[in-house]
């Protein structure tokens, strides 16, 4: 791990950056010669497998088969050349232009003006070659990121940091100043806070379900093993998914919003913007909360996932806390909220009969500026919704609820995952709480229009 | 009724789909029911027994009487209103909902009317926001209401919009 930290320029800022300001300047540009070959990375190894191991191994493989790797490969690195030549990249008189494809072209512009973060991703394979992606955020949510893969790593500091520059508003930024690293997250307590969540556990028994066998019948085991390859390495890969992406996961308080950064072979630096986090939730799973852990994730407007890449990106839009105690999640929820309600109110005692089990936990919590929420069972979830954040307010009225005069108040957000339910409120509160949500969101609204993103702790 | 309910009553006034709403699914419910039955006396008379074929017509017009009834409450159930700042919508029988949706978050209005309800001169409103699960859908508007609608939204959106 020599490259703890993926966003610092090192080495020959002017010098390398040279690509970046030329095209910065209004000069075509295009990305990195090895782009191709790290985007069709995954592609090219299986088939240099596939190539290699019957050309070495044995030779009994008809030499026809090997003609017809071979072409492919050839098809598929013309290709890929193709797509190389065929993409630039430039800055025109505040956009930023990309142009693609050779049958299908496809002309992209993005605003600077309308740049909302940019974020700086390394897969395994690109980080092998000194090579970065940018990712460019517009505001509006739902319009799809823009993508410079790749771009070699201090290019891609260059053209970050310009950028953002360029964009105006905002205080320029150059990558690592004015931060406030708020927390880190120690590798080990993440590694064994992952081993007790549903996935680890359920790993775990396999695993030793295994070794039993193994002692006992080492055929039995044999068998079982290559008949679940495939579910075992399901687990094992979304086990590691998670590690990857909590690895030394930190996160500052920037000018420009929050930014996280994490990875072990994967690296990312994503920068959530202020004002535009729409909720956050808190996780304490049942084996979590014997020992005071929770876990934290933020929620982004923005669309449900559509293709391959935005649905990475979703995944990216994530965790703010993999693992950690109470004490530190209300600190970071404070820092990003700043004055949220203390106070609980349960429901009334005769929701336990329309809510019997998530009735222990069931209360809601509100201020001027926030709502929050608890409910679950098994695993307690409290949900912090601003107010300014609220699209909509829902009233909901079942039949059971209404035999025990009760009535549950939705508070819709533009996120994808998080919305706000305060359930099984007594009918007259609920009655007035549509009244008055509605009007509290105004009135949160108005105040941060003049008073700027609520989440400011400079 | 309860309190709370009463004091809504007074401070908001409600407006009613177009009467043609419940005409329409009057329709949809006669045509589904006649559908039934046609297959009731299809599969009775092939039975050859008269007590099942009466009973199997008596049955589906019960059914059919039936959901006239609940269409009827649901089409009375909708309402919305059009207050200073939000807009307000709403429906249900068994599950009954109130939406209260800011102009200010206002991304689009939809206007969509499908065949049937054309033939009936209707159309159905809905008001987007970037929340995917705002629930602010008026089905049964006149063409001159919905057009009506649609604009008055419009405007109001746009005049009190602002970001995410």
């Amino acid at each position: 791990m020599s490259q703890a930290s993926p966003s610092e320029p090192q080495g020959r800022p002017l010098e390398s950056g040279a690509h970046a300001i030329a095209g910065l300047q209004g000069n075509w540009q295009r990305l990195h010669p090895l782009s191709p070959l790290v985007r069709a990375g995954r592609g090219l190894i299986a088939i240099a497998v596939i190539l290699l191991i019957p050309g070495y191994g044995g030779r009994q493989g008809s030499s026809g088969n090997e003609f017809t790797h071979a072409g492919v490969l050839v098809v598929v690195l013309v290709v890929a050349l193709v797509s190389w030549l065929v993409t630039r990249w430039r800055v025109e008189t505040g956009v930023l232009r990309v142009d693609s494809g050779l049958i299908r072209r496809s002309s992209e512009r993005f605003p600077l003006s309308q740049i909302q973060a940019i974020d700086i991703v390394r897969p395994g394979l690109a980080r092998l070659f000194g090579l970065s992606e940018l990712r460019i955020r517009l505001a509006g949510g739902d319009r799809k990121a823009g993508r410079l893969a790749y771009l070699a790593s201090t290019e891609a500091e260059v053209l970050r940091a310009r950028l953002l520059d360029m964009r105006g508003g905002v205080a320029p930024i150059t990558s690592t100043t004015a931060e406030r690293a708020l927390i880190t997250v120690p590798p080990a307590r993440l590694f064994a806070s992952l081993l007790l969540t549903g996935t680890g556990l359920v790993l775990e028994l396999v695993v030793v379900a295994l070794v039993v066998l193994a002692v006992l019948a080492p055929g039995a085991a044999a068998a079982a093993i290559s008949a679940g390859a495939v579910w075992l390495f399901a687990l094992l890969v979304s086990a590691f998914r998670r590690f990857n992406a909590g690895y030394h996961l930190t996160v500052a308080d920037a000018p420009d919003g929050l930014r996280l950064r994490s990875g072990l072979i994967e690296t990312a630096a994503e920068t959530i913007p202020r004002g535009r986090i729409q909720a956050i939730r808190m996780t304490e799973p049942l084996a979590w909360r014997l020992l005071g852990w929770c876990r934290l994730d933020v929620d982004v407007a923005g669309q449900k996932a559509r293709g391959r890449q935005d649905r990475n990106e979703a995944k990216a839009v994530r965790s703010l806390l993999p693992v950690g105690s109470r004490e530190q999640a209300a600190s970071l929820v404070a820092t990003v909220f700043g004055d949220v309600p203390t106070e609980r109110l349960a429901p009334p005692r005769r929701a336990r009969w329309k809510s019997p089990l998530r009735f222990y936990f069931l209360s809601w919590g509100g201020n001027d500026r926030y709502a929050v929420t608890t409910s679950g069972r098994v695993r307690r979830v409290t949900d912090w919704v601003p107010l300014s954040k609220v699209q909509s307010v829902r009233y909901v009225e079942g039949p059971i609820q209404r035999r025990l005069r009760l009535s549950s108040i939705h508070l819709d957000t533009a996120g994808r995952n998080v919305h706000a339910v305060l359930r099984d409120r007594d009918q007259r509160e609920a009655r007035q709480l549509l009244r008055e949500l509605p009007e509290r969101g105004r009135l949160a609204r108005q105040h941060e229009l003049i008073a700027g993103p609520s989440y400011t702790s400079i | 009724m309860v309190q709370g309910e009463d004091q809504d009553r007074d401070t908001v006034v409600w407006s009613a789909p177009s009467p043609r709403l419940r005409t329409l699914r009057r329709g949809q419910v006669a045509a589904a029911t006649l559908a039934a039955l046609a297959l009731a006396i299809g599969v009775a008379g092939g039975l050859g027994s008269g007590v099942a074929l009466s009973v199997a017509v008596v049955g589906v017009i019960i059914a059919g009487l039936a959901a006239d009834a609940v269409m009827g409450r649901r089409v009375r159930a909708w309402g919305y209103a059009e207050r200073e700042e939000d807009l307000l919508v709403k429906r249900g029988v068994m599950f009954r909902r109130i939406s209260v949706i800011p102009y200010g978050r206002m991304q689009y209005v939809e206007v969509a009317a499908g065949p049937l309800e054309r033939a009936f001169g209707l159309a159905t409103v809905q008001m987007h926001t970037a929340a995917a699960a705002s629930d602010a859908r008026i089905p049964g508007l006149s063409a001159v209401e919905a057009a009506r609608v649609r604009d008055q939204l419009t405007s109001l959106g746009e005049s009190q919009a602002m970001g995410l």
